[in-house]
């Protein structure tokens, strides 16, 4: 019996027995499916994650004061004080490091915004006009802080603030106090909407000078450094933490953190989080693999007589072997492709009802999934095949 | 052309051993009709499987048209029966799935025959069993005889040298039989050997050469 005969008779086998066909092919498709979906969950929080980080600035180095002792935890934040500030003066040594591109102090803290009336708490930045390129951020209207050190009490309000403090859109040289001084907004921020937590919409920026004098402190609460290239990062994180070392009378009292080494580790955590989840998707295609058996160990049950006879018209082993093998290389061949199609469906979904995800599920896994659903499909086959194929034609025909 | 020598086949059931057939020593001739008849259990259908190289004998010598088959492989004899026997069954064993002519095709599509020339002598042996029109149906929308008709067609449409029929009217009635019967000595006048395994004593009789078996031995043959 040639190839084309044996395809073309099985496939009438899987047709006609429609029911007991479609429940396999459904079976193997559910598993296809959940693991394209599963992996295109994963792979889309993995990219998200990535993306929002890649938001944050490219080649970023943050210093921030406090030492973390063992892993976890950033300890200026954690401890609420440290050893040792850092301060504007430490900034300024930084900044004259060869592998720095530029660099913006950070102070945080919250005050209240006051104008015609309206009040409320928004969270400050002061920070210099660094700022903008290094946190990849944009402007809206106006401009941001003005460089170099002359004091001018300029303020760059958050989209949001903007609206609410200034219905009419007439944002630009206004004056507004900011807790007991009055500054002079000269910018709007675009809206970013919120990322890694943090709302850019709902925040307002002063010259760090301002900011220190409004909190009262001549500590820093981040440095943010970018470097020239990636390829400098690395030396410029030695090169920050030897200055600052050397200023701090030889104690390493500051944390150099590279968001490079942050990105890699979520981004490992989540590839294996995808792998992980994967997996638990390919064992659902393992179960349909052994219904593939059962069904095809019915079949050849339910068949023995049709065995015999094949046999008894001269049909060799070897024939009645194949005939089973490609009945069950059709089901899985169905399934695969099923599922691929029902995946890619639920994927496509997915980031219908959630357009921030880009939940695209990854060529490998499509690929992964389709190939587990055939092989295991062949291999549930083989026993059941060897089985037809052993068949006594005497005792097939009788139905024994 | 079908020579048996000392063919014993032994079945084992439980610790018991039944010789269903015992050194048989058999010739039948191109073109002979032969009926073998006896009681259930004498041996009759096994003595047909062994002849059909269904069944392989546990000793004895079995030369087909002058070739030793006894000692072929399983593949090759699955070629001796797909080109040399045709069997026709008491139940028909058609594949309930396929119409009368894709049933009648399978063995043309077991010996590798080209598409086009297997539906050329389909169409030609729907004719000559006088099932054109049943072409396209499935065994389950066809009458008894009808099945047998079909199952015939297919084993014959290879035209083997040997035709073995077990109980072939078995499952029909008697007009629907008779007719069947005149089909299958159609085919022997063509030139066919034709053996027919029964226990109807009237079916027997038609052949030219009876053979009488009992627990396993030939106990008469008479032509």
């Amino acid at each position: 019996m040639n190839l084309r005969d044996t395809l073309t008779l099985s496939f009438e086998t899987v047709v006609s027995y429609r029911t007991r066909s479609l429940l396999i092919v459904l079976a193997m498709a559910l598993g296809v499916a959940a693991v394209v979906v599963l992996t295109a969950l994963g792979d889309g929080a993995r990219r998200y994650v990535v993306g929002q980080f890649s938001s944050l600035g490219t080649n970023l180095i943050i210093v921030l004061p406090g030492r973390a002792e063992t892993a976890g935890g950033f300890p200026g934040a954690a401890l609420g004080q440290t050893p040792r500030d850092l301060t504007l003066e430490d900034a300024r040594v930084v900044g004259h490091l060869p592998q720095v591109q530029r660099l913006a102090p950070l102070n945080v803290g919250v005050a209240e915004l006051t104008s015609g009336g309206r009040l409320r708490e928004v969270t400050v930045l002061g920070s210099t006009a660094e700022l903008l390129p290094i946190r990849h951020m944009k402007l809206a209207q106006g401009s941001f802080l003005a460089h170099g050190s002359a004091r001018s009490a300029q303020i760059v309000l958050g989209s949001q603030i903007a609206r609410e403090f200034f219905p009419d859109g007439n944002v630009i040289g206004q004056r507004i106090r900011l807790g007991d001084s009055r500054f002079l907004v000269s910018g709007v921020l675009a809206s970013q909407g919120e990322s890694m937590g943090f709302n850019s919409d709902e925040i307002a920026i002063i010259p760090i000078d301002y900011a220190q004098e409004l909190f009262n402190t001549s500590s820093l609460f981040r440095i943010l450094i970018e470097a020239r290239s990636r390829s400098d990062i690395e030396p410029a994180k030695a090169a920050i933490s030897h200055a600052l070392k050397l200023r701090h009378d030889g104690e390493e009292d500051v944390t150099v953190i590279t968001q490079d080494a942050v990105l890699a580790t979520f981004d490992r955590i989540l590839r294996a989080l995808t792998l992980g989840v994967s997996g638990i998707a390919a064992i659902s295609l393992a179960v349909a693999g052994i219904l593939v058996m059962n069904v095809m160990l019915v079949a050849v049950a339910q068949r023995t007589s049709e065995i015999g006879l094949l046999k008894a018209i001269g049909a060799p082993s070897s024939d009645i072997r194949r005939l089973f093998f490609a009945e069950a290389l059709w089901l899985s061949l169905a399934g695969g492709a099923t599922g691929f199609a029902l995946g890619h469906a639920g994927a496509w979904m997915i980031r219908l009802a959630y357009p921030v995800l880009p939940a695209f599920p990854p060529a490998w896994a499509s690929m992964a999934g389709v190939a587990t659903a055939l092989v295991t499909g062949i291999v549930a086959s083989l026993l059941p095949a060897a089985r037809a194929a052993r068949l006594d034609p005497v005792l097939a025909l009788s139905g024994k | 052309m079908i020579r048996l020598a000392a063919i014993t086949r032994v079945f084992h059931m439980g610790d018991q051993e039944v010789r269903a057939l015992n050194a048989i020593n058999l010739d039948i001739a191109s073109g002979e009709y032969v009926s073998i008849m006896g009681p259930s259990g004498s041996g009759k259908s096994t003595l047909l499987n062994v002849i059909g190289l269904l069944d392989r004998p546990d000793s004895g010598r079995y030369e087909l048209d002058g070739i030793n088959v006894t000692d072929l492989s399983e593949t090759e004899r699955a070629r001796v029966r797909r080109e040399k026997i045709g069997f026709v069954f008491q139940a028909f064993h058609l594949v309930p799935r396929l119409t009368a002519a894709q049933n009648i095709e399978l063995p043309l599509m077991l010996g590798g025959i080209a598409p086009a020339k297997r539906k050329m002598r389909v169409d030609a042996a729907l004719n000559a069993f006088d099932l054109s029109d049943r072409a396209t149906h499935r065994p389950a929308e066809l009458s008894g005889g009808q099945r047998q008709r079909v199952a015939i067609a297919r084993a014959t449409i290879l035209r083997p040298t040997v035709l073995l029929a077990d109980e072939p009217t078995g499952n029909l009635d008697h007009r629907i039989g008779a007719e069947v019967m005149a089909l299958l000595e159609g085919l022997h006048q063509a030139g066919t050997t034709l053996i027919v395994v029964t226990h109807d004593r009237e079916l027997g009789a038609r052949a030219h050469r009876h053979i009488a078996m009992r627990d396993g031995e030939i106990v008469g043959d008479e032509k």
